[in-house]
């Protein structure tokens, strides 16, 4: 999967925001890429742009969407439908209100692979059955009648990943999947979702604010700032080497077992609204190491080892200089 | 859910004692009963007999249970001004009433629903935009008035139907319906429209707002995006949710509906029970209005009861059946 230059604007009466500005980035099968920023950051934009469910009047303004080399972010709804579920499933991120209280989760199970794949009632409901002890649902069986209510938090965010693996899609979109739940469910619904997607090969794009999720399953991550991607590399490099001075400031409020710091690093400020996003760099106001440049003109993203990133600190042949400290 | 409805009853049982209370009541307070039997010139002697055999000497609590147990038994006593049993009333009234109203909760239903979805859907589409402009006229405007441009335009303009009356009936033993004749549906078009229009724009207003409500959930959003159809949707997933206010209030309406379709019937010259109770008010005819008021909150009593039930179907999480591992709703 492949985001070319993608654009999010919403136009309102006072002129048009943009939420999202231009960012590209791809997905390997099997691969779990995780995107982390603050809210606000365009993270969950992106995510719904890519199955087709910006809310108006959020639109797509520019760039493309490419699933397996086809392009999917211009087809007609019914077309887009089809691949909703069925090569891209969707995760949200409270397990909570994500499931129809008023139905059985055999039900929506049936449903949901019933509109994706030809097969009759029984098939079905034996396939529901197979996928609720695959996201290890214990004895399925039994449960598999009943109500979300009667489910944990847990259980239902399981019930949500059998969901949205009904029809064995290519790619996920996994919203928050943790935010919503106990600390101790967390690690478990993360490690069922990395090993199901190993497994079965899918991609997932892993949406998060939370570092821990991200070091935990992600193979790359990208870092949303304002809607733009400050940075985006492998997992490993970005959490040790952190390169754009925002990914150095997210990596060091991180408190760390076994590091003894006096105080945890802050950054200051908060992230500019979206009326309000500055010239240049957007991270500009913000950016300890901010120069005359970062205010003018806006840095692109480019490579430096094996990660990218979008800093002015980096241009030209003296980057690594300015930047060794 | 068997302890729900034994507790349910008991409680029915509770609110119609209460309103038979009332209802006795009303015999005390409205003066004298015996004056408004006798004339004038009947003497104190005849006036003390007829007290003792009616029983007005015994105590109040005596005179209460009889009240009770005589309603319980649907002998509501005699009219005071037809000299009739109000029971044999109630009932030759009773079906004209039941008839028109539960044919305008249908109208209402079948129309209301389907147009509260359609602008829920398409919030600012055009036709939805009209619906909404039509349910503004539908809800401000009061029935009498509707019910009379409808005469005036359709009954004395156009001549396309009676103005007035409920047509040829067919008896079918106590029951006597309009239903099965041509005058009788053409007489029966004008008063259900009155009255359903009211309804009909309440129940679209309801699930148009809780249509919009239930769209932006997060379960509408995940169905969505498990690429389900939209009338999967829209109908199996979103309408389903929005059921339970909307029996709420069809229930409370169809109560109402039957209990003050007093203007629409005066309007048509509907021979109903609420013509009967205007007449009976203007006469002081107690025995008639006392009947009336239990039969009404017998009427809200059962549907709500069935509302309740209704509840049960629609919504599992109200299902008390102890599967649950600690989830809440």
């Amino acid at each position: 999967m492949s985001v070319r230059n993608l654009r999010i604007e919403f136009p309102t009466r006072r002129g048009t925001l943009v939420a999202v500005d231009d960012i590209s980035f791809d997905i390997s099968p099997g691969e779990i890429l995780g995107v982390v920023g603050e809210s606000g950051a365009g993270k969950s934009l992106t995510g719904a742009a890519i199955i087709g469910l910006l809310e108006p009047p959020g639109r797509i303004a520019q760039g493309e969407i490419l699933l397996e080399g086809r392009r999917i972010d211009n087809l007609p709804y019914e077309q887009l439908r089809r691949i909703r579920g069925r090569q891209i499933g969707a995760i949200f991120q409270d397990p909570l209100t994500s499931l129809n209280p008023l139905y059985s989760i055999s039900r929506q199970l049936v449903e949901t692979i019933q509109t994706h794949l030809p097969l009759n009632d029984r098939e079905a409901r034996t396939r529901a059955l197979a996928l609720l002890d695959e996201v290890g649902i214990p004895s399925a069986g039994e449960r598999i009648d009943h109500y979300p209510h009667q489910f944990s938090g847990g259980m239902r965010q399981r019930v949500v990943i059998a969901l949205a693996l009904c029809a064995e899609p290519r790619l996920i979109i996994a919203d928050e999947p943790t935010t919503a739940l106990d600390v101790s469910i967390q690690a478990q619904i993360i490690s069922l979702l990395k090993g199901l997607c190993h497994e079965h090969g899918t991609a997932v794009m892993l949406v998060t604010h939370d570092m821990g999720v991200i070091a935990e399953a992600a193979d790359r991550v990208a870092v949303m700032y304002s809607g733009r991607i400050a940075e985006i590399g492998p997992v490993q490099e970005v959490i040790r080497t952190a390169k754009h001075p925002y990914t150095h400031g997210l990596m060091g409020s991180i408190p760390l077992i076994g590091h003894h710091v006096k105080k945890l690093t802050q950054i200051d400020g908060a992230m500019p609204r979206l009326q309000e996003i500055p010239a240049g760099c957007p991270f500009n106001p913000r950016c300890e190491k901010v120069m005359d440049c970062c205010r003018v003109e806006r840095p692109n993203l480019q490579t430096v080892q094996k990660s990218r990133v979008a800093c002015h600190l980096f241009d030209g042949a003296d980057g690594e200089a300015r930047a060794g400290e | 859910m068997f302890a729900f409805i034994i507790r349910r009853l008991l409680q029915s049982v509770l609110v119609m004692l209460t309103v038979a209370l009332i209802a006795f009541a009303l015999f005390r307070f409205v003066g004298d009963p015996i004056n408004n039997l006798v004339g004038q010139d009947t003497t104190l002697q005849d006036r003390q007999q007829l007290r003792e055999t009616l029983g007005l000497n015994d105590s109040v609590v005596v005179q209460y249970w009889r009240y009770v147990v005589n309603t319980a038994k649907g002998d509501f006593g005699y009219s005071y001004m037809h000299r009739r049993p109000v029971k044999t009333m109630l009932l030759e009234r009773m079906p004209a009433t039941l008839e028109l109203s539960i044919i305008s909760i249908i109208l209402a239903l079948f129309i209301g629903v389907p147009m509260g979805v359609y602008t829920g859907l398409r919030r600012d589409g055009f036709l939805a935009k009209i619906f909404m402009s039509i349910s503004l006229i539908g809800i401000s405007l009061p029935t009498f008035l509707i019910g009379i441009m409808l005469i005036l335009v359709f009954g004395v303009m156009l001549r396309w139907l009676p103005t007035f009356g409920r047509g040829e009936v067919v008896a079918f033993g106590i029951w006597t319906t309009g239903l099965l004749t041509a005058s009788g549906l053409k007489a029966l078009i004008m008063p259900a429209i009155t009255l359903a229009l009211f309804q009909m724009t309440l129940i679209m207003r309801l699930v148009r707002s809780e249509m919009l409500e239930v769209l932006r959930t997060d379960y509408i959003k995940f169905a969505r995006a498990r690429g389900l159809s939209n009338r999967a949707v829209n109908f199996g997933h979103a309408l389903k949710n929005t059921l339970v206010p909307v029996i709420t209030i069809t229930g409370l309406q169809l109560g109402s509906v039957i209990a003050f379709a007093i203007i629409t019937e005066s309007v048509f010259q509907w021979p109903g029970m609420g013509r009967m109770f205007i007449e009976a008010v203007a006469d002081v005819d107690i025995p008639v209005m006392a009947a009336y008021l239990c039969l009404i909150a017998l009427f809200f009593v059962v549907i709500n009861l069935i509302v309740d039930l209704l509840y049960y179907a629609v919504d599992p999480r109200l299902r008390i059946d102890g599967g649950g591992s600690g989830g809440h709703g």
